[in-house]
């Protein structure tokens, strides 16, 4: 019955923020970067502006909506990354095994060395702040997991009969990967991407906070609440609302991921509950 | 002393991490496109660049500053800043404490509420008190940590002016708490949930059920019984949640303008002071590194069945 | 029989809950066990036979629970106790051996201390007092060395001597009853033999009456003075322990006697081959109607498929439900 809940709470959570995200144009009030009057500047949330303006008099509201853009975009395509780069390396290196399987491994406890927020940050300093850049630091720092899942599931999948039987019929190697060994794996892979995605957008915001993400003045909820930080106490509703969009996306997405679970792995199902 | 060599054995093992380490963040920072002299001032006269360059012998080869680079570190020489011309070591041996501090004692806060609270989740699992420590816990894992820092920080430092609202002051626990708690609430999440899943899944082995054929009571069972072996699941989540602090400890530091070694490093990208970044870098892989040597031997301390073998 | 039973086990049902229905999964189960008798429970895994025990000692968790019955210990009613009293009978005046003695020591303990836990339960000893008391309880089960041998983890121990730690903490308190569900099966054969000894003769020594519980009808009628076999949650025959060899009544029972190997058998019956019983155990949640072994039984007629037969008392002693038995 809980599993129900967060299944639904958590897709609907996410859907919510993928439907702000696609309709901002249609959904903001005013264009989150060019309606700055300074004459609006610092408002309190009201019918006019829900969510208050910022020290520019820029829409807090309109700037929410728009920054859903970024985070899920991020999220979502960064971890995209994490998952093919992840599954490839972990799918491989289980498949073949031998000193391919030994590199995979190397790299693996290597990046498992790095705290990934860490590594992140310095491929940001090498690149410099933007959204490709973002999406590099982001999607080449979190697969050593993705990584483990995949190579312990090809290890285990490549000695079963049917796998076996596709061999002595010829398929290649890249055929009996993607067409055998990868369906039977898709389960935790996605559980772990739902989730990864969660703490991408995380990521996001704390690099973006940091002043290493988005430029300004386009908005992201992770540079709205660094800018929001210098008027804590005279604009408070400044940090209310990015902070409460990303905790929102994020929950569904860990919801989601906790649904998923319980429907898509079942061995740790039985470890849960 | 099979201890002694185990450890000697698990250092030489983490020789070749340190190493590729070391080889990724000088490999990284070696591509940097632009002029590293150049960034130091906005005009720079090309002389003056180039006696610099020289200074700082980044005319060479790449493969002979890596071979220099190695050299000095294993001096432990880490560089010298170019931004404060300070030596490196110097820079992070100033603020390892704060940043030690502050680590410590969020784990320590992790801990303190995220076991127990999985323990008391997993006596009543679908109650209420688990539904709601489960909810508590999948929010902390949700939330930003600098957002919750600046509402903690709105709350008991602007409003009820009950803390200081950032900075290290003499670096007491009235500074230590919120940055502490904040950094915290990720690993204290993970910990209950890990814990209640731990406490779940041993509370249907064969032992606890011979525990309960004694005639003891449920606490009891747990107290005697499931808590030590779920110990060592605690400590693993522990173990990895630690790199995870050091990660967010930068954002954490930077928020609360904590003199650590998470603000040196965001400072330094900031400012392309790149020998400050490796060695901030590098210093907390080796503590990560350090800490999860030290939980490998507390494996053997909790579980007598792993032998230094 | 004679004086009051120790423990008295009337129309006993264990209901099974999945969720959607209840299911019994052993009913109409009754039998007496006298002090320091020996009774053993025979049957196939899934018969019931290991529920049936966790009920006597309180033991049984969701989805498993009492649905009807009575359990009688020493006069007593005990099925209906507060939580807190069948504590505080379990472990001291009813304890309990259990088949894996690998899995059923907390691997993280000292044995000694796991033993030492009984004195502290229920005799109000100290925790050092405890610990000498278990060097002793040690030492009773024959294990060699027990001033050392306390300090040892599960997993420094042979199977055998996991299994006499075991014993040792159920006999710690000098309990009335000691249940024993298959305590040999995980074991080597030549253990099984003194195990089976070392229970016996310490229980002999005590007064404790024995509940074996096994699938090895061999076994249990070696040990014990009556068996009782078990079929699809109820039992289907009592009997004195070489009645039931010599002429099993239950059609079951003689396909189980049956497919027994023999020392000496083959001298008398010739090179024939061991027999077994045709077909398979019905599930807990389709039993047959009627009689529940009447899908693999070659005496079987209508009555038995519709009508489920009472359990009638032998003229030579014990008890039977068949209505066919000779």
């Amino acid at each position: 019955m809980k599993l129900r809940a967060n299944l639904v709470i958590g897709g609907a959570l996410f859907a919510l923020a993928i439907a702000v995200g696609l309709l901002a144009p249609w959904l903001a009030h005013t264009d989150p970067v060019l309606d700055a009057n300074l004459m609006n500047a610092e408002e309190p949330p009201s019918w006019t502006w829900w969510f208050g303006t910022d020290d520019q008099g820029r829409d807090i509201y309109s700037r929410v909506v728009y920054g859903a853009r970024v985070s899920l975009t991020v999220g979502i395509v960064s971890q995209l990354i994490n998952s093919v780069i992840g599954v490839a390396l972990g799918l491989s290196a289980g498949y073949w095994g031998g000193w391919w399987d030994d590199v995979v491994n190397a790299l693996t406890n290597l990046m498992l060395a790095i705290p990934s927020l860490i590594f992140a940050l310095a491929i940001m300093a090498v690149l410099g702040p933007g959204l490709t850049s973002l999406l590099i630091a982001l999607g080449l720092t979190n697969w050593s997991f993705t990584c483990r899942i995949a190579r312990a599931s090809a290890l285990s999948l490549r000695n079963q009969g049917y796998v076996q039987a596709a061999t002595v019929l010829g398929y290649g190697d890249f055929r009996i990967m993607i067409t055998q060994l990868l369906p039977n794996m898709l389960g935790p892979i996605v559980v772990i991407g739902t989730l990864g995605m969660g703490s991408a957008v995380l990521s996001e915001a704390a690099l973006s906070f940091l002043g290493l993400g988005v430029r300004p003045p386009f908005p992201s909820w992770g540079s709205m609440l660094s800018d929001a930080r210098d008027q804590i106490t005279t604009a408070p509703w400044l940090s209310v609302f990015p902070g409460l969009a990303i905790f929102l996306t994020v929950l569904g997405l860990n919801l989601l991921g906790d649904g998923l679970r319980d429907i898509l792995d079942p061995q740790s199902r039985s470890r849960r509950t | 002393m099979p201890m002694l060599s185990f450890l000697i054995r698990r250092l030489l093992q983490t020789i070749p991490t340190v190493l590729a380490v070391v080889l990724l963040v000088f490999v990284l920072f070696s591509v940097v496109p632009g002029s590293i002299a150049s960034t130091m001032s906005d005009d720079v006269d090309p002389q003056v660049e180039l006696r610099l360059k020289q200074q700082l012998g980044l005319n060479d080869p790449v493969y002979v500053r890596f071979g220099k680079y190695i050299a000095r570190l294993a001096t432990g020489d880490f560089g010298t800043s170019f931004r404060t011309r300070e030596p490196v070591t110097s820079m992070i041996a100033k603020r390892a404490w704060p940043t030690l501090q502050l680590i410590f004692t969020s784990m320590a806060f992790a801990v303190l509420v995220g076991v127990p609270l999985g323990f008391i989740a997993a006596l009543r699992p679908g109650g209420f008190v688990d539904s709601a420590a489960m909810f508590v816990a999948v929010s902390g894992l949700s939330i930003a940590k600098f957002w919750l820092g600046l509402v903690l920080m709105y709350l008991f430092a602007l409003k009820l002016g009950w803390l200081p609202s950032f900075g290290y002051g003499d670096g007491s626990l009235k500074y230590l708490l919120l940055p502490a708690v904040t950094l915290g609430v990720s690993p204290m999440a993970l910990l209950a949930r890990t814990t209640r899943a731990a406490v779940l899944e041993i509370m249907t082995a064969d032992f606890v059920r011979t525990a309960r054929s004694k005639g003891m009571s449920e606490t009891r069972v747990v107290k005697w019984h499931v808590m030590r072996n779920a110990l060592v699941i605690i400590l693993t989540t522990m173990g990895l949640q630690f790199g995870a602090l050091m990660g967010q400890a930068v954002v954490v530091e930077k928020l609360f303008s904590w003199p650590g070694i998470g603000s040196l490093l965001v400072d330094s990208v900031l400012q392309r002071d790149i020998p400050a970044v490796q060695g901030s870098i590098l210093i907390v892989v080796l503590a990560f590194l350090a800490i999860n040597l030290l939980i490998d031997v507390l494996y053997g301390v909790i579980d007598p069945r792993i032998r230094y073998a | 029989m004679t004086g009051a039973p120790l423990i008295e086990v009337e129309d006993l049902r264990i209901d099974l809950d999945d969720g959607s229905r209840r299911v019994a999964a052993a009913e109409g189960v009754s039998f007496r066990i006298s002090r320091g008798e020996t009774f053993g429970l025979v049957g196939e895994s899934g018969c019931g036979k290991s529920i049936t025990a966790l009920a006597l000692i309180g033991l049984l968790r969701p989805p498993l629970s009492i649905g009807a019955g009575v359990i009688r210990f020493d006069g007593k009613e005990i099925q209906h106790l507060s939580a807190a009293r069948q504590r505080d009978l379990r472990g001291d005046r009813i304890a309990m051996i259990f088949q894996e003695p690998m899995t059923a020591l907390n691997p993280v303990s000292p044995v000694g201390r796991q033993i030492a836990e009984m004195f502290v339960l229920h005799k109000g000893k100290s925790w050092r007092e405890a610990n000498r008391l278990a060097v002793e309880a040690l030492a009773s089960v024959r294990v060699p060395a027990p001033e050392r041998r306390v300090n040892d983890y599960p997993h420094q121990l042979s199977g055998g001597m996991r299994q006499r730690v075991m014993i040792a903490i159920a006999l710690a308190c000098g309990p009335d009853l000691l249940i024993a569900d298959e305590p040999t099966t995980a074991l080597d054969v030549t253990v099984q033999a003194e195990i089976i000894e070392l229970m016996r003769n310490l229980c002999a020594e005590r007064g404790t009456a024995i509940l074996m519980i096994s699938h090895d009808l061999g076994l249990v009628a070696n040990v014990c003075r009556r068996v009782a076999v078990m079929y699809a949650g109820r039992i289907v025959e009592e009997r004195g322990s070489a009645d039931i060899f010599r002429k099993p009544s239950h059609p079951y029972t003689q396909g189980l006697v049956d497919s027994l190997p023999r020392l000496g058998s083959r001298a008398a019956l010739g090179r024939s081959r061991l027999k077994e019983i045709a077909g398979v155990v019905p599930a807990i949640t389709s039993f047959p109607d009627g009689c529940r072994f009447n899908p693999r039984c070659v005496h079987a007629t209508d009555i038995c498929r519709t009508i489920v037969p009472e359990t009638d008392l032998l003229e030579a002693g014990g008890l039977v439900r068949c209505h066919h038995h000779a």
